[in-house]
């Protein structure tokens, strides 16, 4: 129920990388700069616990900066509906929040996508970024025997994380060839920076089994996960542990943006050279505009946090380190694109939608999506899809469907307004 | 600020660290289920960001709370559907 002035030249939605670059860059004489996040602290998902526990030299200059230039961080706040333009309403486990805005950055980031195999919905098996956020947010690993699985890169990043922090990593299975793989090593001559973090990686996961074209068919235990079966080519076998850390790559969130009337076609939220969606005055920057990674979500954020501070000539100096970035950044969605034999994994008794517990053969009898919707409630329960939305549309080629208010599930007394005027107006 | 924060987790008492969020003080109280799914499944934190809702918990009283994005606060009453 906190509502005083809170009223900014620029807001900008999500803490991470290229909300904290964007909200900085913003920072001009007197502009009145506000980050909102769901999520406690700063930092989003890369960054997480960073304000608190440094360990990268990167997001401790940022954090710093976000603080030298007066960035009010609005944590624990999520954003579920606007009422009119300019105005935003968002939930605090406290209450419901108005925040007034001349511009809007939208920076909220990506999701893992996962997929439904047998045995995903038993505890212990968590998305890979998510056993990360789990850790970094104080859940003890050290001693605990953890596979890392699915695609991509952060499969990497987060092995040599948990390894760090104490726990026996197993196995990391990749489902890509481990041609692609090579080829994306080989790729790699032009951006050599990526090349010195890779090597990196290596030496830290040393003695890790790595495995390329290798997936999980199969969680199994009683009450909590005891083993994984894996697969790679004919072959498959068990491995004991006490945490699966699984996910397929990332999605952007684009909720938010959609639900502004941004348009977002393909999944990721259209934007021009100045990083403008569709909606003048609203702005989107990070993976929200196609995963891309850490850098160039950095870059997006400052040219953002720039031009909706008129400062587009500084912004303009910039296209060219993002025009690189983002060339990596295809490369890299080359090479982790999911394979077909995947679309296999779920059995008909399978749970693809977690929230209402519906089958994979319930859905497979469906049509569309908003047919699925209607008739099993697919997508219907709180996550409202952001989990099997993907999952769905890897495996039977639906797209969803615009978004409605709320933009996430929020307490009725939220939906009433629950919040006082600002000053000056209403009552 | 205190160094360590104590709460009840299903009854029990836990004591955490200052800065960790409900799911962990969860997790540290032994409990491995969350929540309960439509069908009776036995459920936990997937996402670990808020997105996925398998954390949810009752936090004093108040149902459906996502633990992963809610910091421990001293005297908090936390019940899972164990």
């Amino acid at each position: 129920m906190n509502s005083l002035d809170h009223n900014y030249d620029a807001l900008v939605i999500g803490g991470g990388p290229a909300g904290l670059a964007a909200a900085v860059s913003a920072t001009q004489a007197e502009a009145r700069v506000a980050i909102v996040d769901d999520n406690p602290g700063p930092g989003g998902q890369i960054w997480r616990g960073e304000h608190r526990r440094p360990n990268s030299h990167e997001a401790a200059e940022w954090l710093d900066r976000a603080r030298v230039k007066h960035v009010e961080f609005i944590g624990g706040a999520r954003v579920y509906d606007q009422p009119e333009k300019g105005l935003l309403l968002a939930e605090t486990f406290d209450g419901a929040l108005e925040l007034r805005y001349r511009k809007l950055i939208l920076a909220t980031g990506a999701r893992e996508i996962f997929l439904p195999f047998p045995g995903w919905t038993l505890p212990g098996v968590t998305g890979a970024g998510g056993l990360q956020a789990l850790v970094k947010s104080g859940l003890p690993i050290e001693g605990k025997k953890v596979v890392v699985a699915g695609a991509g890169p952060l499969l990497l990043a987060v092995a040599a994380y948990l390894r760090k922090r104490g726990a026996d990593v197993a196995l990391i299975a990749e489902q890509a060839p481990l041609k692609s793989l090579l080829s994306f090593g080989f790729g790699l001559w032009r951006w050599p920076g990526k090349i010195i973090q890779a090597i990196n990686l290596k030496r830290e996961l040393a003695g890790v089994p790595h495995v390329a074209g290798c997936w999980p068919v199969s969680a199994n235990g009683e009450e909590r996960l005891q083993s994984v079966k894996f697969r790679r080519g004919r072959k498959t076998w068990d491995v004991v542990c006490d945490y699966l850390a699984c996910g397929f790559h990332l999605a952007p969130n684009v909720e938010l943006a959609v639900f502004l009337g941004c348009e977002a076609p393909d999944g990721v939220v259209l934007v021009d050279e100045f990083q403008q969606t569709t909606i003048p005055d609203v702005y989107c920057a990070g993976e929200a505009t196609g995963i891309g990674g850490l850098e160039l979500s950095l870059v997006e954020g400052r040219i953002a946090g720039l031009a909706a501070a008129d400062r587009r000539e500084e912004a303009r100096a910039l296209f060219a380190e993002r025009r690189k970035i983002r060339q990596f950044a295809d490369l890299l969605n080359r090479t982790f694109a999911l394979r077909e034999e995947l679309k296999s994994l779920p059995r008909p008794d399978t749970v693809v939608c977690r929230c209402e517990d519906v089958s994979f053969e319930q859905l497979e009898k469906q049509t569309t999506w908003r047919a699925a919707k209607l008739h099993t409630r697919c997508g219907m329960g709180p996550c409202q899809g952001r989990i099997c939305g993907a999952a769905v549309e890897f495996l039977l080629a639906w797209r969803p469907e615009s978004a409605r208010p709320p933009v996430f599930p929020v307490k009725v007394g939220s939906l009433i307004r629950d919040v006082k005027p600002i000053a000056g107006k209403g009552q | 600020m205190p160094e360590t924060i104590t709460l009840l987790i299903n009854g029990r008492s836990v004591t955490v660290p200052e800065g960790v969020m409900v799911s962990t003080a969860v997790a540290l109280s032994g409990a491995t289920v969350f929540r309960r799914s439509v069908t009776g499944g036995r459920r936990a934190p997937l996402c670990g960001m808020g997105i996925c809702f398998e954390c949810r918990v009752t936090i004093d009283g108040r149902p459906h709370a996502r633990s992963c994005q809610i910091l421990c606060r001293d005297g908090m009453d936390v019940r899972t559907d164990e």
